[in-house]
């Protein structure tokens, strides 16, 4: 790996007892660009990340940042990098001001400094008319962002994102989107976690997945999409019971055997050019009196990948939030 | 302004502010990052008052029902006020019992991903738990402080004023080593709600199986040798005579040693927890 590489695992072990968490994973991020790190809750994402910003050392295996070795001189990572972990971590009790005033102050900043710095970020978070409001307050939207805002007091030039938009809601999700985007473009590097395609798809200029802490697949969304074949057509029959009809029938056309779910009714098929197929299938299933409620014609998702590779779908359930302190409230 | 800014793309080895920096700037931050993460921790008293007005509150009470309830009977024993022998012990439980404080707090810190942020960044490793075992102990300063007010109020009296201050500032110590062994086992629990047991369950025995309530002489030998050896009741009985204008300078030192002990072992312990506590 050369050193245009900014981030950099190589052959990375982390085992906790009987979990491999990490079981030989190589992994690097070009200066300035995105990498996503995909793949489902356990896969080993937050266990590379924590291991990246010196929270967890290595069993084995080489890691740099920033050109840094991270288990010989952790604490000159820790001055270029940023990171913001999966759960908000600001403290309820100050107000978001004080809260990156602080982090300001133990980056050994001045005072002066560490409270100019604080009311840009709060500005360009969209946080100032809540600044001097406690953190409980808070939306759990206002709080990633605040979060985010800390991550980047010192101006790292390499951050760490661990799933930054688990939890929220599609619209603040968006938003936190266009605020990261806003952070890269400035030659940040940034290594982001998470389980949603989507936001890989969108954010990421390369994507590693990553599962049972292994690196399943490499590349950029569209040469992930790319190593497949082929495009999906999608069919809805409009009476589930001859659903596995409509798919035998279909066969001949598919370059795997289609995934039928005869509950639904749907028939998924790949084919090697989805508008040269698509007539046939229609006149197939017309032939037979099968009637058709849903056609679609569609590039692979992600989540085709991931399927394609491991066998299995990613699972967007919703991460468990954890509990807080009893005997405290929780915002909304 | 010795923080550089950190935005060069082009070079991958970035010589940072603090690697640079000498020892006494070393030290200095220590002292600076310690302040820092003292006067977050001390907010929390600001800004849920009610957090200390419980706290003070409780070891108030302990002291009106001990000294009403039980104090006609132990007088007898105790021979004298019993407001006397009770209050300078009464302070020695309410400065530890304060200083549980500490465990719930780091563990609560723990689980809310605080500590993973204060450990990404570049700041002295030692100056959370400094931080942190400082406002509780000041914490435990102006509860005890209130409660010799109280104190004052229902009859209690320094012999010396001299000797007086002198005891209280030995249980103020007293209190800071038992915050460190607080902060310890916090690290180790984790959990917050198995850390609101754990952090003060350890101090029913020690502290009343000790000379804090009640003269020792009347427990059964084998609880006695404890009671009469242990360090609760050796700093309790140290401020005793202190508040009664008795100085002993063997008591003194032995205390003292104590103190000096815990917190030599259970400090490094804390810090290399820290160190390698892995929140989740």
């Amino acid at each position: 790996m050369s050193s245009h590489h900014t981030i950099i695992a190589e052959n990375v072990y982390k085992h906790f007892g009987d979990v491999k968490a990490l079981d030989g994973v190589s992994i690097a991020a070009e200066n300035g660009k995105v990498l996503g790190l995909l793949g489902p809750n356990g896969a080993g994402k937050t266990t590379l990340v924590r291991i990246f910003a010196t929270l967890l050392k290595p069993d084995k295996g080489e890691v740099r940042v920033g050109g840094i070795d991270v288990r010989r001189r952790p604490q000159q990572v820790r001055e270029i990098i940023g990171l913001a972990g999966q759960y908000a971590a600001v403290d309820e009790i100050l107000t978001g001001r004080e809260n990156l005033v602080m982090v300001g102050r133990l980056y050994h900043m001045s005072r002066r400094d560490a409270k100019r710095r604080a009311a840009e970020l709060l500005k360009r978070f969209e946080l100032t008319d809540a600044a001097d409001r406690s953190v409980k307050t808070y939306s759990g939207g206002m709080r990633r962002r605040l979060d985010l805002a800390a991550s980047i007091v010192a101006r790292p030039s390499i951050l760490f994102l661990d799933e930054p938009t688990t939890g929220l809601d599609p619209r603040t999700r968006i938003i936190m989107w266009d605020t990261i985007r806003s952070l890269v473009s400035d030659g940040t590097t940034l290594l982001l976690t998470t389980q949603y395609l989507e936001e890989a798809d969108e954010l990421a200029d390369k994507i590693v997945v990553i599962d049972h802490g292994h690196v399943i697949a490499e590349g950029t969304a569209d040469q992930l999409k790319a190593n497949m074949a082929a495009d999906f057509i999608d069919i809805t029959v409009a009476n589930p019971l001859q659903a596995v009809q409509a798919s035998e029938l279909l066969r001949p056309l598919s370059t795997e055997a289609p995934q039928t779910d005869d509950l639904r009714g749907h028939v998924v098929l790949s084919v090697e050019s989805g508008v040269q197929s698509i007539a046939e299938v229609v006149r197939l299933l017309d032939s037979e009196d099968i009637h058709i409620a849903e056609l679609n014609l569609r590039r692979p998702t992600l989540n085709d990948v991931f399927l394609s590779i491991t066998g299995e779908a990613i699972v967007e359930e919703e991460v468990k939030p954890k509990r807080r302190g009893f005997g405290r409230r929780r915002s909304a | 302004m010795s923080h550089q800014t950190l935005k060069s793309p082009a070079s991958t080895v970035i010589v940072p502010a603090t690697s640079e920096a000498g020892f006494l700037k070393h030290l200095w931050w220590n002292v600076a990052d310690t302040y820092v993460v003292m006067i977050r921790n001390l907010m929390y008293f600001v800004r849920e008052p009610q957090l200390l007005i419980f706290a003070t509150i409780q070891p108030v009470m302990f002291l009106l029902l001990f000294t009403y309830v039980f104090g006609g009977v132990i007088s007898f024993s105790t021979g004298g006020d019993y407001i006397n022998y009770l209050m300078p012990g009464i302070v020695i439980q309410s400065i530890i019992f304060a200083s549980s404080n500490t465990t719930v707090g780091l563990s609560l810190d723990l689980s809310r991903g605080m500590i993973d942020r204060f450990r990404s960044l570049p700041m002295s490793r030692a100056a959370v738990l400094a931080g942190r075992t400082a406002a509780d102990t000041a914490r435990g300063f102006f509860t005890i402080t209130i409660m010799l007010i109280a104190g004052f109020v229902i009859g209690f009296r320094f012999a010396d004023w001299g000797t007086g201050i002198a005891g209280l500032l030995l249980a103020v110590a007293f209190g800071y080593a038992f915050t460190w062994i607080s902060a310890t086992i916090g690290l180790l629990v984790k959990d917050p709600e198995a850390a609101q047991v754990a952090g003060f369950i350890w101090l029913f025995p020690l502290t009343f199986a000790s000379s804090i309530f009640v003269p020792t002489r009347t427990m059964p030998d084998w609880l006695r040798a404890f009671a009469e050896n242990q360090p609760v009741s050796i700093v309790a009985s140290t401020v005793r005579d202190l508040m009664t204008g008795t100085v002993n300078t063997d008591e003194i030192t032995t205390s003292l040693a104590w103190i000096i002990g815990i917190v030599l072992v259970f400090m490094p312990l804390a810090v290399r927890q820290y160190a390698k506590v892995a929140s989740r």
